[in-house]
């Protein structure tokens, strides 16, 4: 029997994601616009067999959440941004022992409190720099309902491949609005399981990943008695050394390459009428369904516009810039933040089109209607009233 | 180390109908077995090897199956006994392992989860997953190493640093008031709180072992000595009278008066306080085959 289509938030569709991803553990803290996803998961997680905890703040539950995937089960949380703020110093620990999990951001407007109910993206230079010291990370942004479940499905297989945090960047906008969504058959998606080494324990510090060869740590709790470690340690045995910069350079350059050398295969873009485009919009995340209007209005006057939306927000996808750097003159970026990926779409095109941004920062949408003006004035010659 | 087991006999067994285990201590050839390394960058005269001892012994004398002991720590002096045990360990962040510890236990409960902090991990930057995990009742061992001050930063004044202590940051004596790290332990919900010394180690071993044993959140205080900081500012830089200071302070908990506690003085030692009451990986499990039978059945 196909599956039909039903009304679903996108808050909740996160939380069906997460289990369809095979997570069987929750921790958080209710923060607004996130908190249907732990209310969702607190029912949703025992009736599959999981476990949902309420933790005292978002640091117990990004910590909780490394001490569950270091147990070797698939474990998330979600928050919004003060949250996300608190759980920095767990998600740079989660980086550096290399635990696989998925953080949740609902991005509302900040600083501080900010907007708490209102939609924002000012948190995707957080995701990529929040936590000290030098790291790579996977950011994933959806841009509807369907994709919060997908996205979170796929975050979960990236952070088991890669043995990494991921973080699933959503907003006030995505993860409330409902939309009828016909979700994937079960067993339709692929799903990344946590492998065990394949040696015997005595064996074990004698094999080491490489960046084409990420190996799975076993559980904490079986025959390998595995050292887990914020401290710098040396990759091959995993003990802490802290006074020997070979291995200090060795450990913080891998952590780079792991997602750096396979940023082209974890980038995701959509290129929507690209082929012919003179101007792009670069648009992620909610504003991204105001850019699609506007291009597709613009298509119907005739006038070569395209969209290109990064579902790969981090690593930033530079093979999709360097495409578009080759046929349009003007790119727009339109964001709900003051020139946060503008500058590095900026940097990436390194002079090859012009960058023209466009920011709110007062909790409302970008409105097609706005982005419409920007392109008029990149097609100044044409005449609008006519078309 | 050794010369410690024989020198200090348990006092009294506590009162009450929780009797503690009494573990026979270990040759050192059988504690050593599960030493990662026979260094450490533990200070001379620091008490913490003697509580790495004593946790071993715990473990090897209730027959723990050691492929299902983890040992979690914070950060902090204490914090390095994670990398010194072979035993699954992690190294957290500063005042976390709790809360660590907790994912750990509910993902997978075959598991002996034990926490080791020290008092500025515990009661200062991890003082909210102190008392939640207490609150909880969570089936986890918190070893809390107690030398009244931060060590690994040179001698910062702690919330277990008592008033008028001098410290790193304290220089004219600490104005603020201690916390005593067991009676919070107990306010906060843990059933089972005890205390022991680096100087008593068969009873030091036995608190342990009984918190290990108990289902249900489990707090023992060891007091350790640091000659190197606090001793040196604050009482003797001498190991041995420092030591001999705990034998003195430490008071059998039957034998303990109210009120005339504080810490400076004199403190109760072995089991203070145990009690039973829903454990909460086990409060878990039931909520998850009531949901399961009401979502399939």
């Amino acid at each position: 029997m196909p599956a039909s289509p039903v009304l679903m938030q996108g808050n909740e569709a996160v939380a069906e994601g997460a289990i369809a991803a095979g997570a069987r553990f929750f921790a958080g803290y209710p923060i607004t616009p996130s908190t249907e996803i732990a209310e969702t998961l607190s029912r949703r997680m025992p009736e599959v067999g999981g476990s949902f905890i309420q933790m005292e703040d978002e640091i117990a539950s990004i910590a909780a959440v490394c001490g569950a995937s270091l147990a070797g089960q698939k474990a998330l949380t979600a928050t919004s941004g003060p949250g996300f703020s608190l759980m920095q110093e767990m998600i740079g620990f989660a980086e550096m022992a290399q635990i696989p999990c998925v953080i949740v951001d609902v991005m509302r407007g900040g600083p501080s409190t900010g907007l708490p109910t209102e939609p924002s993206q000012g948190d995707v230079m957080q995701a990529r720099w929040g936590t000290h010291g030098e790291h790579s990370v996977i950011a994933l942004v959806p841009s509807s309902v369907y994709e919060c479940y997908t996205l979170t499905v796929e975050a979960f297989n990236l952070a088991e491949q890669y043995r990494t945090p991921v973080i699933v960047l959503s907003d006030a906008l995505i993860g409330h609005m409902r939309e009828a969504v016909t979700l994937p058959e079960p067993g339709s998606l692929r799903i990344a399981e946590r492998g065990t080494p394949d040696c015997a324990p005595e064996e074990y510090d004698t094999v080491v990943s490489d960046l084409d060869n990420i190996l799975p740590r076993p559980p904490l709790g079986s025959p390998f008695r595995v050292h887990v470690t914020g401290l710098v340690y040396n990759r091959r045995s995993g003990a802490p050394e802290t006074s020997d910069p070979e291995v200090a350079s060795d450990l913080g350059r891998y952590l780079r390459e792991k997602i750096y050398h396979h940023r082209d295969a974890i980038a995701r873009v959509e290129e929507y009428e690209m082929k012919d485009a003179e101007v792009a919009i670069f648009a992620y995340g909610s504003v991204a369904r105001s850019a699609k209007a506007v291009v597709k209005w613009a298509r119907a006057r005739g006038v070569p516009v395209g969209l290109v939306r990064p579902i790969t927000l981090w690593p930033f996808p530079t093979l999709a810039v360097d495409r578009m750097a080759e046929r349009v003159r003007t790119v727009i970026v339109p964001e709900m933040n003051l020139k946060q990926m503008s500058w590095e779409v900026q940097a990436a095109l390194a002079g090859r089109a012009r960058v023209v941004d466009f920011g709110r920062v007062d909790g409302k949408l970008i409105t097609p209607a706005q982005i419409e003006e920007l392109v008029k004035s990149e097609f100044y010659y044409q005449d609008w009233e006519k078309s | 180390m050794s010369a410690l087991v024989d020198e200090q006999r348990l006092e009294s067994p506590p009162e009450g109908d929780y009797a503690l285990p009494r573990i026979k201590p270990h040759k050192t050839s059988e504690i050593v077995r599960w030493l990662r390394t026979p260094k450490t960058i533990w200070c001379p005269g620091c008490s913490n090897g003697t509580i790495t001892r004593a946790l071993i012994d715990a473990i090897l004398g209730l027959e723990l199956d050691p492929e299902k002991v983890v040992i979690v720590a914070g950060i902090g002096c204490s914090g390095r006994i994670a990398q010194y045990l072979e035993y699954s360990t992690v190294h957290t962040t500063h005042g976390r392992a709790l809360a660590v510890a907790t994912g750990v236990k509910v993902a997978d409960p075959s598991l002996d989860v034990i926490v080791a902090m020290g008092d500025g991990d515990c009661s200062a930057i991890g003082g909210n997953h102190f008392i939640h995990a207490a609150r909880r009742n969570i089936d986890v061992t918190a070893l809390i190493f107690n030398n009244s001050i931060y060590g690994m930063t040179g001698g910062q004044m702690s919330p277990t640093t008592h008033t008028g202590d001098k410290s790193t940051t304290s220089v004219y004596g600490n104005v603020e008031a201690a916390f005593d790290l067991s009676e919070l332990a107990h306010a906060a919900g843990a059933t089972y709180v005890a205390r022991g010394t680096a100087w008593a180690y068969r009873q030091l071993v036995d608190v342990i072992a009984g918190g290990i044993a108990h289902k249900g959140f489990a707090a023992v205080e060891a007091m350790t000595a640091c000659p190197v900081y606090y001793g040196r500012f604050n009482l003797t830089a001498d190991p041995a009278e420092f030591l001999r200071g705990q034998k003195k302070h430490a008071v059998p908990a039957s034998k303990f008066e109210e009120g005339v506690s504080r810490l400076r003085e004199q403190y109760p030692v072995g089991l203070l306080h145990h009690s039973e009451r829903a454990e909460f990986v086990a409060s878990l499990a039931r909520l998850r085959e009531q949901a399961q039978e009401a979502h399939h059945g």
